[in-house]
């Protein structure tokens, strides 16, 4: 395949940024969508044009490190990460626009790279069950009943990887916010910091620059996890909960 | 150690082979002092552990705030250590490579975590993991350090379960439990397939709690390039800000790497992109040895190499080899003909046909083996890549017509999706083709039974250290291993060293610190300067075919001492003709890449040396000539039994070699068998 790029490229955060073309020949359909983009990389460094920075680490779907727009699309056109997308999805000759994550929280470090830092501050606000080492009771003094744990499960699969935020006409992080605390509300061990948690979370969402949900959807259809839209539900009653608790 | 202690190997040498009559790596090496004391305490196995917590010293919790800790890693080991030394009140720093702590590589392990809990009520008990784990590592690890790490497994599922990590459960409500690994017991607790991302989400909650409680500090998108050294204790680290570019020096009182995993030195491997040996690596250059290195974990069913582009591999479970059939066809010919065309009386069964007992579930090692002796021969199937197909099929033809296809999508649905997603094919209608492939090292820095290096005030934990698995490491073992060393054992054993703090403050411009910053600063102009002709990628590619061609899965006197060459030819090499751009200012992949891969030529030289020096077959380490007439692993334990620790001489000088013998007092030493 021979397909033509159209790929973000600024060099900090400070600088402006720009749209730069770039044509790659000989593309295997086997490639994933990073690999491709090495080989574009090995083909600038020999030109002598620094490499285009992005981020990967696990290229197995499950860090959450990865992320760009493809054709406007957080992750591109399938249901996967940007590293588990691969170029059978696209055709010979297509031209592909290639940007980073979109959203004022998430600042560009350089070309393709953002920071994500806000998402680990919503955690640090109350994104936990309090619980030292060392002083956790016996495993089964609680049981969980199992269409719990199981739903638990199933929204703590978030990988954190912004795709929400990205895909968001507001940039609301609510889908993500919204996973967790559906997972730490859904336990016994979630309960006691259950009003508290939602409270700050949601504070320091909206104090990074996150924008409010008008339950558009377009979070849970880029999310590579495929979370479910009503963990947002969760997270608005949760809090309405803790405002009626006081809070 | 406990000098009354005596060694009960009743296992015949299997050799015949006097101590000390062979030394395939003579010329290689300078023999050093034997490592005689591991500071495990003595007395009865059951309650070494519990005499270790009660004599080390105990710090006042009004100093401990005055004692300062750097945490280099934020994986299982890393994250829970911080957190837990947070909450203890410590002044903690952590770094990480990763832009958040919550990506580190111990997120991607699926399987689970072995726990001695005894739930089933089937038999399992601390004394019996602990047996598993030893009989697994091949008779190659600390007794000591292992009891210990069944010892903990216990509280380690309490502590996640309380911070709200999801395992499986049964309809009451309660724990589920599988077997995993080929262990008799079920005591494995997991997530469905990524219980690895739900411990360290758990870990990582634990971590920012203590961020936002101002015990802990994060520097996320931060790289140990340098550990500083002074008056012969581990008093910092310098780090480089890979935003900004700028070079850090952090001081403490006390130094913990848990940086996980090297098995990037192969290239290709299941780790993750970043996962890099330099922060252990630049402590062993400090003085810190490095123990069995060779000892390397290839796992059998991975996704086979698609082509030259190929940037990492990704493993499948293998509990698809329950239900799948391994074969190649008979005839070369038929290797690139679609495999639903080849009739049954073409095709190998070559698993079921060497092993007929075991068949496709022959443990990790020999399934590994065997998959590149049959594609050496020429008779692999898939893409040629580089002139060989590397790839066998593992069907699942008999089992759908035996269980149905919907028994077989309930089993395997997401293995089936994943290897669908990479390699475009449809594993329900056409075999899969796998391959072995590097995921997990069990070699790393030696540790006492405190975690502490050789060099004092220097700790390690996780998979950077190489305590607990000895050659080879049981499923569902490695998350267990971190989190121990994290939540329960560093915690206890920091604090005896730590009781001696703060220790006298050191000033920026202090020589060590000084030296120390300007060897980071040289290594980076080095390589922005050199303007050379190949990318760093191009020499990590090729740094990784001789490791897995000679280092891999077989090793020989003759192939490592050729590695050995290449290795260090091509090292020269990448030195005088790389190709770095950018600056040293702003963030720069390739210059991050360059440093990691300049320490994975040194690290690569050394495993081939460590590996060339055990000229016998244990666990992940197959000599080609310690095998039996059957092509069987074959450990020689009258030469062997002990942990290769080696130390740094310099570069391009012998390293040292000190032997920590092995003792077993609880255990006895016995050879395996699969026939």
């Amino acid at each position: 395949m021979n397909l033509t790029l159209k790929i973000w490229r600024q060099p900090d955060r400070d600088t402006p940024g720009a749209m730069h073309t770039y044509e790659v020949a000989d593309v295997s359909p086997d490639m994933s969508f990073l690999e491709m983009l090495d080989v574009l990389n090995e083909q600038l460094n020999d030109k002598g044009e620094e490499p285009i920075a992005f981020d990967s680490d696990c290229r197995e779907g499950i860090c959450g490190t990865c992320g760009l727009m493809i054709n406007g699309d957080a992750h591109g056109p399938e249901v996967t990460t940007t590293c588990q997308l691969h170029m059978r999805s696209f055709k010979d000759g297509e031209t592909i626009t290639i940007e980073p994550w979109r959203s004022d929280a998430f600042p560009v470090i350089k070309d393709l790279v953002v920071d994500r830092g806000a998402l680990d501050r919503i955690v640090q606000a109350g994104g936990y069950i309090s619980v030292n080492t060392g002083s956790a009771p016996e495993a089964h003094s609680v049981p969980v009943p199992k269409e719990d744990a199981d739903r638990a499960f199933n929204v703590a699969t978030c990988i954190q990887c912004g795709a929400c935020v990205a895909a968001c006409p507001n940039g609301s992080a609510s889908l993500f916010m919204g996973a967790k605390v559906t997972h730490l509300g859904l336990l016994p061990q979630g309960q006691p910091e259950r009003d508290e948690r939602v409270v700050n979370m949601v504070a320091q969402h909206d104090h990074e620059g996150f924008g409010g949900c008008t339950n558009i959807g377009a979070c849970t259809a880029a999310c590579p996890k495929e979370i479910p839209l009503d963990v947002i539900s969760q997270l608005n009653k949760d809090l309405r909960t803790a405002i009626r608790h006081g809070h | 150690m406990d000098t009354t202690d005596t060694v009960t190997s009743t296992e015949a040498p299997t050799s015949g082979i006097a101590d000390g009559e062979h030394d395939d790596a003579a010329g290689y090496y300078t023999p050093g002092e034997p490592i005689i004391d591991s500071k495990a305490p003595g007395g009865p196995i059951s309650e070494r552990w519990s005499t270790r917590k009660f004599e080390a010293r105990l710090v006042n919790p009004a100093n401990r705030r005055k004692l300062s800790v750097i945490m280099v890693g934020t994986g299982l080991a890393g994250a829970s250590a911080a957190a837990t030394l947070g909450e203890a009140g410590y002044n903690v720093k952590t770094f990480c490579y990763q832009d958040s702590p919550r990506r580190a590589h111990s997120i991607a392990a699926q399987g689970g975590i072995n726990a001695a809990k005894n739930y089933k009520e089937d038999g399992d008990s601390v004394h019996r993991l602990f047996y598993d784990t030893v009989k697994g590592g091949d008779y190659r690890s600390r007794e000591s350090n292992v009891y210990r790490l069944a010892e903990v497994s216990t509280n380690i599922i309490d502590q996640c379960v309380a911070q709200g990590v999801p395992f499986a459960r049964e309809y009451g409500g309660l724990l589920d439990n599988r077997s995993f690994g080929g262990v008799q017991v079920s005591r494995t607790f997991y997530a469905r397939g990524q219980t690895g991302q739900q411990l360290l989400i758990g870990a990582y909650q634990a971590l920012e709690r203590q961020v936002s409680a101002g015990t802990v500090t994060m520097y996320a998108r931060h790289e140990m390039l340098e550990l500083i050294v002074v008056d012969g204790k581990a008093r910092g680290i310098i780090a480089r800000d890979m935003v900004t570019g700028e070079i850090q020096t952090h001081l403490a009182d006390v130094v913990v790497i848990a940086s996980g995993g090297y098995g990037n030195v192969f290239y290709l491997s299941t780790n993750a992109m970043g996962s890099n040996v330099t922060a252990a690596w630049r402590a062993h250059r400090k003085g810190a040895y490095m123990a069995n290195p060779c000892y390397t974990q290839i796992h059998p069913t991975c996704i086979p190499v698609s082509g030259s582009h190929q940037s990492k591999l990704t493993l499948m479970s293998e509990s698809l080899r329950n239900d799948g059939r391994i074969w190649v066809p008979k005839n070369q010919a038929d290797c690139d003909k679609d495999p639903r065309d080849i009739p049954e009386e073409d095709r190998d069964y070559y698993l079921e046909r060497i092993y007929p007992s075991f068949g496709n579930l022959v443990p990790r090692d020999i399934a590994s083996r065997a998959a590149k002796n049959v594609c050496d021969e020429g008779r692999g199937v898939g893409p040629e890549v580089d002139g060989v197909r590397r790839g066998v099929y593992l069907d699942f033809a008999d089992a759908i017509e035996r269980l149905g296809l919907e028994a077989v999508a309930n089993k395997y649905g997401n293995l089936f999706d994943m290897y669908a997603r990479i390699t475009g094919e449809d594993p329900y209608s056409v075999p899969m083709r796998i391959y072995p492939a590097v995921h997990y090292v069990m070699g790393g820095l030696w540790v006492d039974y405190d975690l502490q290096s050789t060099i004092p005030g220097l700790f390690v934990t996780g998979e950077a250290n190489f305590s607990d698995h000895g050659a080879n490491r049981l499923g569902a073992s490695a998350l267990m291993q971190g989190l121990a060393d994290g939540y329960f054992v560093l915690p206890h054993t920091i604090r005896d060293y730590l009781a001696d703090g703060p220790f006298e403050p050191i000033g920026e411009d202090h020589p060590a610190v000084v030296e120390a910053q300007q060897s980071v600063r040289e290594r980076i102009e080095h390589f922005l300067t050199v303007n050379g002709t190949r990318s760093v990628d191009s020499y990590h590619r090729e740094l990784g075919n001789i490791m897995w061609e000679y280092c891999g899965m077989e090793r020989s006197e003759d192939g490592l001492k050729k590695a050995i060459d290449l290795i260090r030819g091509l090292r020269d090499d990448f030195y005088r003709n790389v190709k770095v751009l950018g600056s040293s200012e702003s963030l720069n992949q390739s210059l991050e890449k360059a440093g990691r891969v300049a320490d994975f030529f040194e690290l690569g030289e050394l495993m081939c040396i460590d590996a060339l020096n055990r000229r016998e077959s244990c666990g992940g380490h197959f000599r080609a000539e310690s095998q039996t007439e059957d092509g069987e692993a074959m450990r020689h334990d009258d030469e062997f039994a002990y942990v290769a620790a080696w130390e740094w001489a310099g570069l391009d000088e012998r390293p040292i070699l000190h032997k920590e013998d092995l003792v077993y007092t609880a255990i006895e030493m016995k050879q395996r068998s699969y026939k």
